[in-house]
């Protein structure tokens, strides 16, 4: 007889979310769904607002990752008014922007994706969170985890005010200038970053890597698909978090398309499906083949894996030799394991520590020419970052006064809706067979779309509200057999 | 003696809040160890009926940050009040509506247009499709919550006993208000758990604000380089200080921006957006009742300036009330 499973709330992830599987008459996997069951309005009631104030405002999207809000937000303000900030400006951003992708890569892994790995997926649910993650690599590496997030988030406050919702960014530069004094204290807590990633790093060989079960789990058909991946490079195709060209590869790893910003609407388009409020990403030129596979296929990933995949290397020297180990120990480019976006992920953290240091150094940092002061008349303006979770555009029309007459938001999870959904089906099928379900293997399938760190505060930009996670099971005749919420 | 129970909860909100609690850092491994953490849903797992099995009061505090919108919230908002003896709103949104309130502005269709409309930007949709409360799929049926016309803060659906203010609420405040609760210092039911003064009285630029009415023009940031150390009224910028709650340390004119006003109000002020419009108004420097007009009408939004944290909680409430009144 085949069922139904739902899991909701998802849990250790950014916002809610929602999966239901259905079973068929043998108790194995017919179809799982992803679902975002929720929706805001930033789009819409950004019209009328002015929009020096959209750094702000958008940052209110997501509060874990508001600083990838407010600087693409402050980006598309530099296009909107036609100004290049000041070396200063721009040292400082880039300063504050990889100690973000520097915290938030850390959070991730020690608070969300990593007690999969570090407790084990299959571990008492009880302890599958930072909590049991300290209790596995003691207590002094948790209070090294905490004295970390604090001086990256400090250093944050003193360039942003707020690291939570930060005011720095206005069009053509930032608010603040940044004094003699300060550049000492982020020259320290950029190098005390660079020892924390290569340690996190060294955890991650330790505990996973020399364990063959998480190697052969991460490299498991359950958890692979062939896609094109989306990211930001520099003027070499390095990665980049702040700025470049958007560059596409194929499943095969060949560059498909490198374009920069403003021409974002030749190349992506966005899907609706009926039962989600997410919508899917696509490759324009490609075009929209379902939730499929392969070169005749649309879909696209971005995120850590995904930015490893489109760029030729890291801009960093230590992240580079990171980079050229993760290849060589997973089989060469491109790699579509996507429980290899956890490894992904502390690469960019080293890379983002040792760009942090670059820029903490520059003696560009504390000139207190911070800004350019706008003189063209605003229409319209299209800023990009790569946040942590992936590829972030903002996009705004205006009046002659800068008031917003019409915006386009496309946040990293919208790129990589229709990829999780397809993660999150095909782990199901791997993980569920013969009618056996249990929280061991429903965490399994929570682990595809946990890879991706989706952040469903993002994704439900478009509407206020919330979604908690839950898996239901539902037999062939639809009747719910099994119900596990993790939330609400 | 067992130690006190108390929950986390979020409904229509972005994380800030939930990260404000994790940037407690060492101080987290206090609260846990002085309290039983019964609900968190964003970094532990329970269940929502692990809470529906507690007895009504079983935990002694519970803080639920978001503003609500949906049914489920609405749900989950009684379901925390029942079951705790202090219900803390816990941030701007819960307490005054916030950001996202700024939805009350437009209308449910209207964000569906932006949003799904084909030829919307990126949006490609020739079907007109629409997320639905149903869907019948080849394997099954799977379903979407609605969504509320309006959004709501949280006293706008349950009693509430106190407000932990800003967004997101600064940590010291955090602090403060758990130990308050653990201590039994409990101040008056609907107090806000901040100083009661405004943010210009200790602010550290107060002595370059002027004692009479300066304005005469207002400026936009991004017109003007902002001096670090001089009021930023007095350079003409619009700062929320003379009418906003003091508790944040006054963190964005640290930041060297002004102040927009996320802690809300002073004690006895019903509405926010107003008292704020008044304050700034009475810094105009004019008798001619014209020429204030026509100074504040220099302020390219005046909704969302004032309202930008508190439109669901004021008395606008709602987009027709917003028209209704000129546009402020």
């Amino acid at each position: 007889m085949a069922r139904q499973i739902t899991i909701d709330p998802i849990t250790r992830l950014e916002g809610h979310g929602k999966i239901e599987i259905f079973l068929n008459d043998q108790g194995n996997v017919h179809r799982a769904y992803f679902q975002v069951p929720e929706l805001r309005g930033f789009e819409r009631f950004a019209q009328g607002r002015p929009a020096e104030d959209m750094p702000q405002i958008t940052s209110r999207i997501c509060g874990v990752c508001p600083t990838a809000h407010h600087m693409a937000s402050a980006k598309a303000l530099d296009d909107l008014y036609k100004v290049e900030p000041p070396p200063a400006a721009r040292a400082i951003r880039q300063l504050v922007y990889n100690t973000f992708m520097f915290e938030d890569h850390a959070l991730h892994f020690y608070f969300l994706g990593g007690p999969d790995f570090v407790v084990g997926p299959d571990a008492p649910k009880a302890q599958r969170n930072v909590l049991g993650v300290i209790g596995k690599v003691g207590l002094e590496i948790g209070k090294r985890v905490i004295e970390m997030r604090r001086a990256a988030r400090q250093l944050i406050t003193l360039a942003g005010g707020k690291v939570i919702h930060p005011v720095l960014g206005l069009p053509g530069g930032v608010a603040k200038a940044l004094r003699p004094e300060d550049q000492t204290l982020c020259i320290e807590v950029a190098d005390q970053a660079v020892e924390f990633a290569l340690f996190s790093l060294q955890i991650f060989r330790d505990v996973v890597l020399k364990n063959r079960q998480y190697v052969d789990l991460i490299t498991s058909d359950a958890y692979t698909h062939r896609t094109y991946y989306m990211g930001l490079v520099d003027e070499n195709n390095d990665v980049n978090f702040y700025d470049g060209m958007l560059r596409v590869v194929d499943p095969q790893g060949k560059q498909f398309v490198k374009f920069p910003v403003r021409d974002y609407l030749k190349h992506i388009a966005e899907h609706v499906e009926p039962w989600s409020y997410i919508k899917f990403c696509y490759l324009k030129d490609v075009g929209w083949k379902g939730f499929e596979e392969g070169p005749q296929s649309g879909v696209y990933a971005v995120a850590p894996l995904a930015r490893l995949n489109a760029a030729a290397g890291m801009p960093t020297s230590r992240a580079q030799e990171a980079y050229e180990e993760f290849y060589s120990v997973l089989g060469g480019k491109p790699v579509h394991h996507t429980l290899a976006t956890h490894w992904a992920r502390l690469i960019e953290m080293l890379s983002a520590a040792e760009m942090m240091g670059d820029f903490a150094r520059s003696p560009d940092l504390i000139s207190p020419n911070i800004r350019t002061i706008p003189t063209a008349t605003p229409q319209e303006g299209i800023g990009v970052v790569e946040a942590p979770r992936g590829t972030l555009i903002h996009h705004y029309q205006t009046d002659a006064r800068g008031l917003i007459t019409k915006a386009n938001l496309i946040v990293a999870t919208q790129n990589n809706a229709a990829r999780i959904a397809m993660s999150v089906d095909r782990a199901a099928k791997g993980v569920i067979r013969n009618g056996r379900v249990d929280d061991g293997l429903l965490n399994q399938v929570e682990m595809a779309f946990r890879a991706y760190d989706p952040c469903h505060g993002c994704a439900t930009h478009a509407l206020q509200g919330q979604m908690p996670l839950v898996v239901r099971v539902y037999d062939a005749a639809g009747q719910l057999l099994r119900e596990i919420r993790q939330d609400g | 003696m067992s130690k006190p129970k108390i929950g986390f909860y979020w409904c229509a909100s972005c994380g800030g809040c939930e990260e404000a609690v994790v940037d407690l850092a060492e101080g987290v491994l206090k609260v846990v160890e002085a309290v039983d953490i019964v609900l968190w849903p964003c970094a532990m797992d329970f269940k929502r009926s692990d809470l529906e099995a507690m007895a009504d009061g079983e935990m002694a505090a519970c803080f639920v940050n978001g503003a609500i919108r949906s049914s489920e919230q609405l749900e989950m908002a009684e379901l925390c009040r029942r079951k705790s003896q202090a219900l803390v709103a816990f941030g701007a949104c819960s307490h005054l509506g916030g950001i996202p309130g700024l939805a009350n502005a437009c209308t449910l269709e209207g964000v569906m247009q932006s949003v799904y409309g084909d030829g919307e930007f990126s949006t490609v949709n020739p079907t007109d499709t629409r997320p639905q409360p149903m869907t019948q799929v080849p394997e099954g049926r799977l379903t979407l919550p609605t969504l509320d016309e309006s959004v709501k803060a949280l006293d706008q659906v349950v009693p509430v006993d106190y407000y932990l203010p800003g967004c997101p609420p600064p940590v010291k405040l955090i602090v403060d208000a758990v130990m308050a609760l653990l201590e039994g210092r409990l101040p008056p039911a609907g107090s806000v758990l901040a100083p009661d003064v405004a943010l210009c009285k200790d602010c550290p630029r107060l002595d370059t604000k002027p004692e009479d009415p300066f304005l005469h023009e207002f400026k936009r940031p991004h017109e003007i380089l902002i001096d670090p150390e001089k009021c930023l009224l007095a350079q003409g910028l619009l700062c929320m200080g003379p009418a906003t709650r003091s508790g944040c340390d006054h963190a964005c004119i640290q930041g060297n921006m002004p102040c927009t006003g996320c802690l809300g109000p002073v004690s006895h002020v019903r509405d926010y957006g107003g008292a704020a419009l008044s304050a700034v108004a009475s810094l105009v420097d004019s008798n001619d009742e014209a020429q204030i007009a026509a100074c504040m009408a220099q302020i390219p939004d005046p909704a969302g300036t004032f309202y930008r944290y508190s439109l669901p909680s004021s008395l606008l409430f709602k987009r027709r009330n917003v028209q209704g009144n000129g546009g402020v």
